[in-house]
């Protein structure tokens, strides 16, 4: 067994922990894994390339950039904050629980497509959350606006993580299926799908009550800042 | 498939055009290299073979590794327009946007059943993509017929956000060709190799504990928990919790998929999911989406050991 591919991975850590340049530290890495296998530097090279074109489709994403900085530049996020701003029962952490629930019950029917840190939490739900705490606290201070913003992006997360197992065509509980049935065992999505419920309700209730508890760390925040 | 690289293609040109020609940026030749390589690799990728594309990987590195890109300053509306705008146009600002996931989810369940002549439209794994293509499209029509707008404004904007990104934008795409790096060098085996040979095994807790805490800290290295759990389910998974103390697969592989997401929400090497929401919602602490995360990350590992360790021996 050779084990030193994995100074491979002790590079990766050192490297992000040391708060180097990520692209660099990727480059690094490939190269010791390399290394350490024996693996021939042009045989290398041509393995990363071909990776890196074979998973062009992760930036395609990107493609949304024109027409949400068109949207940015026609006010979208400031229209948001006002819409919401206007509503009396709205805080920053409901909104964001209403998000978290809104994302963990569309993955679970397989609509992963419908949030997104691009698509949702940047043009709406970041500046909604953002003007509901405005309208409550009076002007935020970068401390408490990236706060904000930052459990906006975890709800996205959580909720696609959590929800998504739910569904039963998903790639991830193909792939249990996939490999479960190469050790010998057949199992229906289904009986998977239905393991993935008591973790999302447990996702929920841990997630949702930090962010009900978001609403009183802002107000703490701001009387701190105030002081 | 090909058209919408290409159509990603064009529009990496423009951003390499427009950045070129941002003189408000100090740095402007090197956001337009970088732009045009990515280019380069939608447009070409597929022609030019896989030492030509390692290459183009290694100089996208050298150019964002090195500091060569900056970000302008010139920005086309001011807060106060952007505000006067919005109060104008009303909701009908949130239309485009809701547009894109909404033809995303229809195209999504729909194209992959329209047939034309007995070929399909789409082919069923690309089926998403090219239906979040499409609803990108439209909203972008529909957007700049709104706003009165060309279409080269709309490139402009998008190149402002794209700058503004900057090198993160293709990390998450690095990161998965690192993983294939890793498989070929045999990194998640020696993992797997250790897990199994120093830890003792022994109970059923234990190996519950272990397989779960094993996916999340694999996940962490990995980035990805559909890499860790290959590994750790041949290692430990199989054979001691289903094989020896007689445990479900189902429960096993449900919850012991979901610990290796646990994992995911810790990890830089995510980069997709916590890197570049940091970045994209312009906080300067690149890791601030984890801190937030951490903690029900913590909470639920702990809930996923348990629950495996109460459901697993009794289905």
């Amino acid at each position: 067994m050779n084990l030193w591919p994995l100074l491979a991975i002790l590079v990766l850590v050192l490297g992000f922990a040391a708060g180097l340049n990520p692209l660099l530290v990727i480059l690094v890495t490939a190269f010791t894994a390399g290394v350490a296998a024996g693996i021939a530097p042009l045989h290398l090279l041509a393995s990363l390339g071909r990776a890196y074109n074979g998973t062009r489709y992760v930036t395609l994403i990107w493609l949304i950039l024109p027409v949400i900085g068109l949207l940015e530049h026609e006010g979208l996020r400031e229209r948001a904050r006002t819409v919401i701003g206007r509503m009396r029962a709205a805080t920053a952490g409901r909104i964001i629980l209403t998000y978290l629930a809104l994302r963990q019950i569309t993955a679970a029917l397989g609509l992963t497509s419908l949030g997104g840190p691009a698509q949702m939490v940047r043009p709406i739900v970041a500046p909604m959350a953002e003007g509901a705490a405005e309208s409550r606290l009076g002007a935020l201070s970068e401390r408490m606006r990236h706060l904000v913003r930052a459990y906006a992006a975890s709800a996205d997360n959580v909720g696609a993580f959590f929800g998504e197992d739910i569904f039963i065509a998903i790639a991830s509980i193909l792939l249990i299926k996939g490999f479960l049935a190469q050790s010998g065992y057949d199992i229906a999505p289904f009986r998977l799908s239905m393991w993935a419920i008591p973790t999302a309700l447990l996702a929920f209730a841990i997630h949702g009550a930090r962010l009900w508890r978001l609403d009183a760390k802002l107000r703490r925040m701001a009387r701190e800042e105030r002081s | 498939m090909q058209d919408v690289y290409a159509l990603a293609g064009v529009m990496f040109a423009g951003f390499a055009l427009y950045s070129v020609r941002d003189r408000s940026n100090a740095r402007r030749f090197g956001n337009g290299a970088f732009w045009a390589l990515v280019a380069v690799s939608f447009l070409l990728g597929s022609r030019i073979g896989a030492v030509a594309n390692g290459v183009l990987v290694v100089a996208l590195i050298l150019i964002g590794g090195t500091g060569a890109m900056g970000r302008g300053s010139k920005e086309r509306s001011t807060g106060a327009e952007r505000a006067r705008r919005a109060a104008q146009r009303g909701n009908a600002l949130f239309v485009p946007a809701l547009l894109i996931p909404l033809i995303a989810v229809l195209g999504t369940l729909t194209l992959g059943r329209i047939r034309i002549a007995g070929a399909p439209l789409a082919d069923p794994r690309d089926v998403t993509l090219i239906a979040l293509a499409l609803g990108i499209v439209v909203a972008l029509i529909v957007a700049l017929w709104q706003a009165q707008a060309p279409p080269h404004a709309a490139l402009d904007e998008g190149r402002r956000l794209a700058d503004m990104m900057g090198w993160a934008l293709i990390l998450p795409q690095l990161l998965a060709s690192l993983g294939a790096v890793f498989a070929l060098a045999g990194v998640g085996t020696a993992v797997g190799h250790i897990a199994t040979t120093w830890l003792p095994l022994g109970q059923p807790f234990v190996a519950v504990f272990v397989y779960c805490v094993g996916m999340a800290l694999f996940t962490t290295v990995m980035g990805n928990a559909f890499a860790a759990f290959p590994v750790m389910t041949a290692a430990i998974g199989v054979p001691l919790i289903v094989q020896r103390f007689g445990g479900d697969p189902a429960v096993m592989g449900a919850i012991g998929m979901l610990s290796g997401f646990c994992g995911t929400l810790v990890t830089p090497m995510a980069a997709n999911f916590n890197i570049v929401p940091a970045v994209l919602l312009e906080l300067p602490d690149r890791n601030a989406v984890i801190k937030v995360q951490i903690p029900t990350a913590i909470a639920l590992l702990a809930c996923n050991v348990a629950l495996m360790y109460v459901l697993v021996f009794r289905f």
